[in-house]
């Protein structure tokens, strides 16, 4: 490695860094205001213009109030889980790429974090890490409403998860289709919903050139269940049960105060845009988009990917904002019942469904 | 597809109610500090001690208004008037005056109970102190001086709407002093140099007119 290639990563890893803390801070001012509007008020509107910098005073109060320490914790694991949750959060974001590459020098720089070639898989495990948190916050609290948050956790992590992986594994196995071999990073599975269905099915090249490749058309049911998945991954209304205010005063985080607090408040805003972006980034084609090469200055066709990524993430976020304003919590055999009855076998039958169509436009049908 | 229509449905409402706030109409809060909400004219606010036009006080020291007090909140002692410079028309006047606004609850039976209309309300609700004492309002603090102005309690403070307690004083009674129900058109209280002026009261439909569209 020379030291070009060593300081590109460092430039890699700060930015999307960066770009993490600074949009989560919007974020929860963005959900503070859009929920406002939801319910007629008018919401944060102090701090800077439209209270923008509301999220930057509630984080200096958070950080200078005493981090208050229950006699009955078990003190190593409820120190850690804070950190547990924060980390993997974070790592989650490292693999979704948010704009096209560009050059330095002769230095290609990708806008992402890191590209594994293992990249889904290392996302699914560290959203299941960021549950141990959850779990082992509770159980460490030595209290009995964050214990009750906690084994909801487990459960419904488990139910979820099931059903997100099977969603993801539906459109890993379209995306192999779409190009050479199958892959399980995020690059390449973006590169693959580039240009529009018309180079893919020439007969109805009319129309399909106007619809753009991305999976979200043909994986239509797996996106749906995927949505539904990460809300409830990452423990928002209508299936924030693990929180639950009004039965469990804050669930998990009820005996944590000042900066441990606020890293489980990071951590689950930082979730809600890293799954947002997985999803913008597995269905809604990624970074692609008309970038008008050419006909406009190199800057701003450099800069438009970037756009479309977060125009779509956000359309993911604002509707789990919308969803948050809109829905009640769910019970927990309701929970449990949409995830095993459901989401699991939707998940299995897509997969199966996905598998035969797959299979017979690669192989032809056995009767044919 | 049950599920997802309903989910449709819940989600229009509060989307279309997210139009409408950012749209400008639906909004149900206001900025409160920076814009205040109307007040109905009868609001019960702070009190006032009046004077008589030519300065008097018209505290005649009774201790009706003490009496008629359900919280308990007022403390009235009437003292002699000085012949030679009398403090209000009658034998006595108010020599001590003193209302608890932490146990006030703004009833106005005070100000029915007064025969002289010596005490009335004003618009002025806010009224947070950092301190029990300064809850307590004397006679300093409730009489106006002897050209009608009233004072408040921190006129400089940039919240301070000093307009607040020239308005609507005197229009508490819920009935005519004659125990009359209908006394539209009729000026009930003269000669009075309280907060403010006022005209006869209109009728109920003039005024029922005059509140359409109104949120107060």
């Amino acid at each position: 490695m020379t030291w070009a290639e060593f300081w590109i990563i460092i430039l890699r890893v700060v930015l999307t860094f960066g770009l993490l803390l600074v949009l989560t801070i919007v974020n929860v001012w963005l959900e503070r205001k859009v929920v406002a509007d939801m319910q007629s008020r008018i919401g944060p509107n102090r701090a800077g213009p439209y209270g923008i910098l509301q999220t930057v005073a509630d984080g200096l109060k958070l950080f200078f109030k005493e981090s208050v320490t229950p006699r009955k914790v078990e003190l190593g694991m409820y120190v850690l889980a804070p950190f547990l949750a924060v980390v993997p959060a974070f790592l989650i974001f490292m693999m979704v790429p948010w704009g096209a590459p560009f050059m330095i020098g002769d230095q290609e720089v990708a806008l992402q974090g890191a590209d594994l070639n293992v990249g889904l898989l290392f996302i699914l495990a560290m959203s299941s890490m960021a549950v141990y948190a959850v779990v082992l916050a509770g159980w460490s609290s030595g209290s009995k409403y964050p214990l009750i948050g906690g084994v909801r956790a487990t459960a419904q992590a488990i139910s979820y998860e099931a059903a997100m992986g099977l969603a993801m594994v539906a459109v890993v196995m379209f995306s192999a289709t779409q190009g050479d071999g199958g892959t399980l990073s995020l690059a390449e599975i973006v590169e693959r919903q580039s240009g529009t269905w018309g180079d893919i099915i020439p007969a109805f090249e009319p129309v399909a050139r106007f619809i753009p490749r991305w999976n979200i058309f043909p994986q239509i049911v797996a996106f749906l269940i995927f949505l539904i998945a990460i809300v409830a991954e990452t423990n928002r209304a209508p299936f924030d049960l693990v929180e639950a205010e009004q039965e469990l005063v804050g669930g998990f985080h009820t005996e944590y105060s000042g900066m441990r607090f606020a890293m489980f408040f990071l951590a689950e805003y930082v979730n809600i845009f890293s799954m947002s972006a997985i999803a913008a980034t597995l269905f809604l084609g990624g970074w692609n988009g008309p970038t008008f090469e050419g006909s406009v200055p190199a800057i701003i066709s450099g800069i438009l990917p970037t756009v479309y990524f977060l125009l779509k993430t956000y359309a993911i976020v604002f509707l789990f904002f919308w969803i948050r304003a809109t829905l009640p919590r769910l019970r927990y055999d309701q929970l449990m019942s949409l995830g095993w009855k459901r989401l699991i076998p939707g998940a299995l039958g897509w997969l199966i469904l996905s598998t035969f169509v797959i299979a017979f436009r690669q192989f032809g049908v056995p009767w044919g | 597809m049950g599920l997802l229509s309903e989910l449709w449905r819940g989600l229009k409402v509060t989307g279309s109610t997210m139009l409408k706030t950012i749209g400008g109409s639906g909004l149900v809060t206001t900025e409160y500090p920076k814009e205040m909400r109307h007040k109905p004219q009868r609001f019960h606010g702070r009190h006032v001690l009046n004077r008589y036009p030519d300065g008097m006080e018209k505290c005649i020291g009774c201790q009706l208004c003490a009496g008629a007090c359900p919280a308990d909140c007022i403390y009235v002692r009437g003292k002699e008037n000085d012949p030679e410079s009398p403090v209000s028309p009658g034998e006595r006047y108010g020599y001590v005056y003193e209302i608890n606004m932490l146990r006030c609850i703004f009833c106005g039976l005070c100000v029915e109970a007064c025969p002289t209309e010596a005490i009335t309300m004003t618009h002025l609700f806010e009224m947070s102190t950092t301190n029990r004492q300064d809850a307590i309002y004397t006679r300093k603090e409730l009489l106006m001086d002897e050209s009608g102005k009233v004072p408040h309690m921190f006129p400089d403070d940039e919240l301070a709407d000093l307009d607040e307690l020239n308005t609507a004083d005197g229009w508490l009674r819920a009935t005519a002093p004659s125990g009359v129900a209908a006394y539209e058109g009729v000026q009930m209280w003269q000669g009075t140099p309280g907060a403010a002026s006022w005209d006869p009261e209109p009728s109920q439909e003039e005024r029922d007119r005059a509140s359409e569209g109104d949120d107060g």
